[in-house]
């Protein structure tokens, strides 16, 4: 591995990685920016924010998660297997674990509004759980499509009394979603706090988001240690959507000796021009603030992604996703629709656990024959969320009506 | 001297209408943009449609979608301008989003600019943070990048952008996006006075501008009125957009 991972500190002061990232926004939205990571900057290093976190984190959400020893399906591939148990959070996912972060910050910085854009509605579900808990009012933008395949996160943010607002621009998808709401927050930009929901965005947002999500490596880094015996797991596998959950894992391994795969959507196929697998098929390109990686036509305009998960289907990438990639730190692989199905009923048979479609990619590229995984790894997987929001949609392509 | 700095060294009133380039119809631009010269624009922005524009509000953003459908792309729009530039000499200015730009390349893009003679690029989501290597090469092409200023922007800000955009700099009515309202007279007035006093270059003010009053008060406080919205809302299902055009451009004008 190169050195460059040794004294790993990107961002650099202007918020790239290397030609990645930056603030490619409006010129509204600069000030909140610099108030936000000046905000940030000191709640970094403050010991009060970050005991009300690690409190909110233990008691609110339930952390730390297990690293949990997936038997059956480690002797049926022949490698081991551990879960990082992202789905037993409080909501449902990883994502609390950057809403619970941003509402603290959101709260110093004074703001009383908060919006929030969603694909799953699992960021949703998170960002009207922490603004019920301090009483803030929230708003979520969500695309109509996604509206439709995610019903029961709706009625769950409904019930949080978060206002949904739907989108019915470009696909009604997670992209327009993150369009409206930042459409939004230019309007509003004095009284809202816009509470992003992965490693996307404009600086200072795919390193805040990255920084709050590293609870997921840190703790595995320890419980692997103490219950593997042995200092660290040969290789990492999270699903990318934005990048969060996978940030999350590989952020506190990066100067290790440890492989890392991070796993986009193929939906019908990386030929069928019907997926979301911006790493293998995207191009360098700036879209919702940040320079990074982009499925785009000849003209420079966004080409619509497909994937049957909600949280993966995004036409873009986390920027420092984009900088692993280039520098080969981690490597993009894919899996397809038909995978991800096929994964989440062989986890929910084999160990009873129903993954959400997002953590099934990642699932999903164990079983692929080509995934150069030795026989006896140690492999740690994310499973970033649950599946019980995605069951209508999985008996749907099994055709069972509910 | 440059057309934009030559217009802006004249005391008079300034209208620049905004069009999205390829609407209504693909190659309808040419013949809106002569209606406008003729009506009395005095200098044109012409927007470059984009998936996703995140300034815009419903008007210009269903106008973007239908060029999209319509089938324009950025060569399209260079070629358009040539023709335009037969028919005019007033300043043009092209307004477009990052990412198009990006793709086809710096060099390229501004290349292309130069030879459909277009004189100013405005990009609403290419701050000063970003703006420095694409500006320093617009300008050594002799074209004038045109920066933001919003409602909110320091002082000091304000003094360094307008030095990189050396020409003109255009400031945001408003916090928000195109198509919202306008705040209050009184909070406009002190914030443009603040671009005055802060700024090099002369400015222009655009966002929320509908109307002849509108046009003539920006007129009083900055060096010219922008107004986009209006127009394409106006061409929503007009039956002859050129003649619209001509009509609503003479009427923000107050030529009867
Ligand atoms: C369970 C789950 N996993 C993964 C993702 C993808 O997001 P990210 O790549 O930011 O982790 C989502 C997004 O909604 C999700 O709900």
């Amino acid at each position: 591995m190169t050195n460059k991972f040794k004294n790993y500190t990107l961002p650099d002061e202007r918020g790239h990685f290397e030609k990645f990232g930056g603030k490619y926004v409006p010129e509204t939205l600069i000030p909140a920016l610099e108030a936000l990571e000046s905000q940030y900057t000191r709640v970094k290093n403050d010991p009060l924010f970050q005991s009300e976190l690690s409190d909110l984190l233990k008691h609110y959400s339930g952390r730390e998660t297990p690293l949990y020893h997936a038997k059956q399906i480690s002797e049926e591939l022949g490698f081991d297997i551990w879960l990082k148990r992202e789905d037993l959070n409080h909501t449902g996912a990883h994502k609390i674990n950057n809403a619970l972060g941003q509402i603290l910050l959101a709260i110093r910085m004074g703001k009383k509004r908060i919006i929030a854009e969603t694909g799953a509605g699992q960021h949703g579900v998170a960002t009207a759980t922490v603004a019920a808990l301090f009483g803030l009012e929230c708003i979520v933008y969500m695309g109509k499509e996604d509206i439709r395949r995610q019903k029961l996160n709706v009625f769950r943010m409904n019930l949080l009394g978060t206002e949904i607002r739907p989108v019915l621009s470009g696909s009604m998808t997670l992209k327009d979603a993150t369009n409206e709401a930042i459409r939004d927050w230019v309007t509003n930009v004095e009284t809202t706090y816009y509470l992003i929901g992965s490693t996307v965005g404009p600086h200072p947002y795919p390193m805040l988001v990255r920084d709050f999500q590293s609870v997921i490596g840190i703790e595995t880094k320890a419980q692997f240690a103490k219950q593997a015996g042995k200092d660290l797991p040969d290789r990492l596998i999270a699903c990318v959507g934005g990048g969060s959950n996978a940030m999350g894992l590989f952020y506190p391994f990066l100067k290790d000796n440890v492989k890392m795969i991070g796993v986009e959507a193929a939906g019908k196929g990386l030929e069928s021009g019907e997926h979301a697998a911006t790493m293998t098929k995207g191009e360098f390109g700036v879209l919702h603030g940040a320079a990074s990686t982009l499925l785009q036509n000849e003209d420079g305009q966004v080409t619509l992604p497909h994937s049957i998960s909600a949280g993966l289907d995004y036409p873009g990438v986390g920027p420092e996703h984009s900088y692993l990639n280039e520098t080969g730190r981690v490597n993009y692989y894919t899996a397809t629709d038909q995978e991800a199905l096929d994964a989440f009923i062989w986890l929910s048979e084999k160990e009873g656990i129903l993954p959400a479609l997002e953590s099934a990619h990642a699932l999903a590229y164990l079983r692929q024959d080509d995934n150069e995984i030795e026989k006896g790894e140690q492999i740690v997987v994310c499973l970033s969320g649950r599946g019980d929001k995605d069951v209508h949609t999985v008996a749907e392509s099994l055709g069972v009506d509910l | 001297m440059s057309r934009i700095k030559k217009l802006f060294s004249k005391p008079k009133e300034k209208l620049i209408p905004f069009l999205t380039a390829g609407y209504p119809e693909l190659d309808s631009t040419i013949e809106l943009v002569c209606a406008a010269v003729d009506a009395g624009a005095d200098m044109v922005e012409i927007g470059i449609p984009f998936s996703d524009p995140q300034g815009d509000g419903p008007v210009i953003q269903k106008s973007s979608q239908q060029a999209l459908n319509n089938g324009i792309t950025l060569k399209r729009i260079f070629e358009q301008v040539k023709q335009i530039r037969i028919q005019t000499d007033i300043p043009i200015a092209l307004m477009g989003y990052y990412n198009p730009i990006l793709k086809m390349g710096h060099e390229a893009f501004l290349d292309n600019c130069v030879s459909a003679d277009i004189d100013g690029l405005i990009l609403p989501d290419l701050p000063l943070d970003e703006a420095g290597p694409f500006c320093e090469l617009a300008k050594s092409k002799g074209l004038s990048p045109i920066l933001f200023v919003a409602p909110n922007t320091t002082n000091d800000r304000i003094r360094k952008i307008s030095e990189l955009a050396a020409d003109l700099i255009y400031a945001f009515s408003i916090l928000g996006i195109s198509g919202n309202e306008l705040s209050s007279k009184k909070n406009l007035k002190a914030y443009l006075t603040r671009v005055r006093e802060n700024s090099v270059t002369p400015f222009v003010v655009g966002f929320g501008i509908n109307t002849r009053d509108d046009v003539v008060w920006f007129n009083q406080h900055a060096d010219g009125a922008v107004v986009g919205t209006a127009i394409i809302k106006k061409l929503n299902g007009s039956k002859l957009p050129a003649v619209t055009t001509k009509d609503f451009i003479k009427e923000l004008k107050g030529i009867k």
